[in-house]
């Protein structure tokens, strides 16, 4: 008896099972996800990355970020991301509908990345990615984070000083010779554009309205250690 | 020991007494040599190469400034080039060689044209090559497990589609009326694999899906990878090999169609468990994990099956390289399946999801299991291909016992050093005084990683040995003049009852 032909469907709707099930109900079901538009301020959220930071996300792409930062906030009471600051809210599946590529990534050798914007923003922020992406231990000792100083450039310094030059931030053993500046090279710019722009939106109205927040639970909690 | 004369019948082709038997198959090993030959030897090459790029990330991990200031050879780039090339490289090349060696046996049929088989290995190698150059040059994709730049995966689907449509030409031509459970499981693979590829790359790259959809199609495709392509190859060739080194059936032929059906149908829903927690709807997420549990059926079908098979006969392991390398395959795959399992429970997962324990995972499934199986495979199959024997019993067992106490220590260590990692990043510290306090510093955690990320290099070593030695010993074999008929099997140490060694 020939029981290949038997064999083949099973195979074939074995599969066909979990593509429909995990593939086309959930491309059905919420493929289509539109932003939230806010009435009072008439923008739509979330909103897109500017340019630069969609530049730099791409230099996020091909140094392989994603390798150790994931972005991605769990949901109060499963884990600690909110505790870290890591994120005000749960991330939820609406925040990444602008995003051609999503980078949710599964591994945490470094912290979460999905509102690093928030932690340091403006320029402040921005000296501090300077200084971390040069040497990372300058900003967080103990950090394993490899040195990115190919996004930096040592250059002679030809009439003026440039007002972009960055050694200023570091200290004495990172100094050029006399003559040179370091300047961050266009990527290394991106870069740090994009980890400025990393930053979730307030919670849309639908999700608020869906997501269950155990209000009442600290206090339930002090209660028992007590 | 009953099975003795058989087992040396199957160690050893010229001593079997059904000559006719014998010469059919050696036919059509024969008419399998080339294509095998260029698939392991290019399999063994990116092992190599593999080899090489995950102890540079390793020990990157605790030694950041080692060759930092390369881009070419940043932390994300090196990791991200290992995984490619022991993934697209060392593993898919391997299970093509030993994949079509056992469709051709089983199928009783030779392989036709196998020159067309040399183009398809050479296209895949160099669609390979490319993909890894991409990735060091900075055009990777950052998904996980489809990280070649899109310039690379034409190559792969040409090859590819060579491949498969050889396989089922090969089965079509088979004499075989019987189709046995390896050839199941070699099918399946060798369907399901395109269906995932196309998805996925469609879904990812070509015309990216809205939002986390692109989570679920790329996890429902790397987990795939896993248990409907390495697992069924793996599973055919332990099915193939335990049985014929022993001399003996399988224990039960209905376990083994249970196991199969069972695993088909649970395993391509189990990957969701990697996105437990994240921002995809909660039932699917439960779906994954209800699938993952289930595939408990499967597992231990299997098990029972394998190592039931085995019962009586472990004195063979003390002599054939191919059982000792399968059955620790076995072994692992019943250890890292439960293992995974058990991952996809919530509370677990919240633990040990995002830590190096998952890591460890992954090598006790890619490594311990499938990996481990492949050598076993060509162990057997390049005698009988090139008509001559291993030429070192002790390289053979150097790259045995390196191997399985690198992969077990590199398993063990990551594992506590990962489950330590998760319970300091996701619990909160409760004091003597009964106090919640506050979350442990992330830099703290880190510094706590390090002396198992330490021992995770040392054991990377230990691994390279291994390879180092199977690696010499396949090149020695390649070069070594052919004694056909005079040669005796090479085994790990004389076994006078066996009668082999004359």
């Amino acid at each position: 008896m020939n029981r290949a032909p038997l064999i083949f469907l099973g195979i074939f709707f074995a599969m066909a099972f979990s593509w429909t099930g995990i593939i086309l109900t959930n491309q059905i079901s919420y493929g289509k996800l539109t932003p939230y538009v806010n009435l009072d301020d008439g923008k739509a959220y979330p909103q897109s990355l500017p340019g630069d930071a969609a530049r730099g996300k791409l230099v996020y792409q091909d140094l392989g970020c994603i390798s150790c930062h994931s972005q991605q906030v769990r949901q109060p009471g499963f884990g600690t991301d909110i505790e870290r600051g890591w994120g005000e809210r749960g991330s939820v599946a609406r925040d990444y509908i602008r995003e051609k590529r999503v980078f949710l990534g599964t591994m945490r050798t470094g912290p979460d990345l999905r509102n690093g914007g928030a932690r340091y923003a403006g320029q402040g922020g921005r000296e501090w990615h300077i200084k971390h992406f040069y040497e990372s231990t300058l900003t967080s000792a103990g950090s394993i984070m490899p040195p990115h100083r190919f996004l930096y450039e040592t250059r002679a310094i030809v009439g003026e000083p440039s007002p972009k030059a960055v050694q200023s931030l570091l200290p004495a053993q990172y100094q050029p010779a006399p003559g040179f500046e370091i300047v961050l090279k266009q990527r290394g710019e991106d870069l740090i554009s994009y980890m400025l722009a990393l930053k979730d939106p307030e919670l849309y109205p639908e999700e608020a309205a869906r997501v269950y927040v155990p209000k009442a639970e600290p206090a339930a909690k002090e209660e028992a250690a007590k | 020991m009953a099975s003795a004369s058989q087992l040396a019948a199957s160690l050893k082709p010229s001593a079997s007494p059904e000559m006719v038997k014998r010469a059919e198959l050696s036919e059509i090993d024969a008419s399998t040599k080339l294509p095998a030959l260029f698939f392991f030897g290019s399999s063994i090459l990116w092992l190599l190469v593999g080899t090489v790029f995950a102890l540079l990330a390793s020990f990157k991990m605790h030694m950041p400034h080692f060759l930092g200031d390369y881009e070419w050879l940043t932390f994300g780039r090196v990791r991200t080039a290992h995984l490619n090339a022991v993934i697209y490289g060392w593993s898919i090349n391997a299970s093509f060689g030993v994949a079509f060696w056992l469709m051709a046996r089983l199928s009783r049929a030779e392989l036709r044209h196998s020159g067309l088989l040399l183009i398809a290995a050479a296209f895949w190698n160099i669609g390979v090559t490319l993909g890894i150059y991409g990735i060091l040059a900075g055009d990777s994709t950052s998904i996980e497990w489809l990280e070649f730049p899109p310039y690379a995966t034409p190559l792969l689907f040409f090859a590819y589609a060579l491949v498969g449509a050889w396989a089922i030409i090969t089965f079509r031509f088979g004499r075989s009326k019987h189709i046995y459970v390896s050839q199941w499981y070699v099918l399946a693979a060798l369907f399901w694999f395109p269906w995932i590829y196309s998805v996925a790359q469609i879904m990812l790259i070509f015309s990216p899906a809205r939002g986390t959809v692109q989570s679920l199609v790329n996890w429902w495709f790397a987990h795939n990878v896993l248990g409907l392509w390495f697992t069924p190859i793996a599973l055919g060739a332990v099915y193939y090999f335990l049985p014929k080194v022993l001399g003996k059936p399988i224990h039960s032929y209905y376990l083994s169609v249970l196991g199969f059906w069972s695993l088909a149908i649970f395993y391509n829903w189990a990957g969701v468990h990697h996105l437990i927690g994240g921002p995809v709807p909660v039932w699917v997420q439960t779906a994954g994990i209800t699938a993952s549990f289930m595939m408990v059926i499967p597992v231990i079908v299997t098990a029972i099956n394998h190592h039931l098979t085995m019962i009586g006969s472990f004195s063979a392991l003390k002599f054939s390289p191919t059982l000792r390398f399968t059955v620790f395959g076995a072994v692992a795959y019943t250890f890292t399946s439960l293992q995974g399992s058990s991952m996809s429970i919530r509370s677990w997962s919240e633990v040990t999801h995002f830590t190096h324990y998952t890591i460890g995972h992954s090598h006790a499934g890619m490594y311990a299991f499938f990996t481990m199986v492949m050598f076993g495979s060509i162990y057997y199959i390049m005698p009988r291909i090139m008509l001559k024997e291993w030429p070192s019993a002790k390289l053979i067992s150097v790259h045995f016992w390196a191997c399985a106490i690198g992969v077990s220590f590199y398993v063990l260590v990551l594992s506590i050093g990962g489950v330590k990692q998760g319970m300091e990043m996701n619990t909160l510290p409760v004091g003597a005084d009964g106090k919640v306090g506050g979350p442990i510093a992330f830099l703290e955690i880190v510094k706590n990683t390090i002396p198992w990320l330490k021992m995770r290099s040392y054991s990377g070593i230990l691994i390279t040995i291994g390879h180092l030695a199977f690696a010499i010993n396949f090149v020695w074999m390649l070069l070594k003049p052919g004694s056909v008929g005079a040669s005796a099997p090479t085994l790990f140490r004389n076994a006078p009852d066996l009668e082999v060694t004359r």
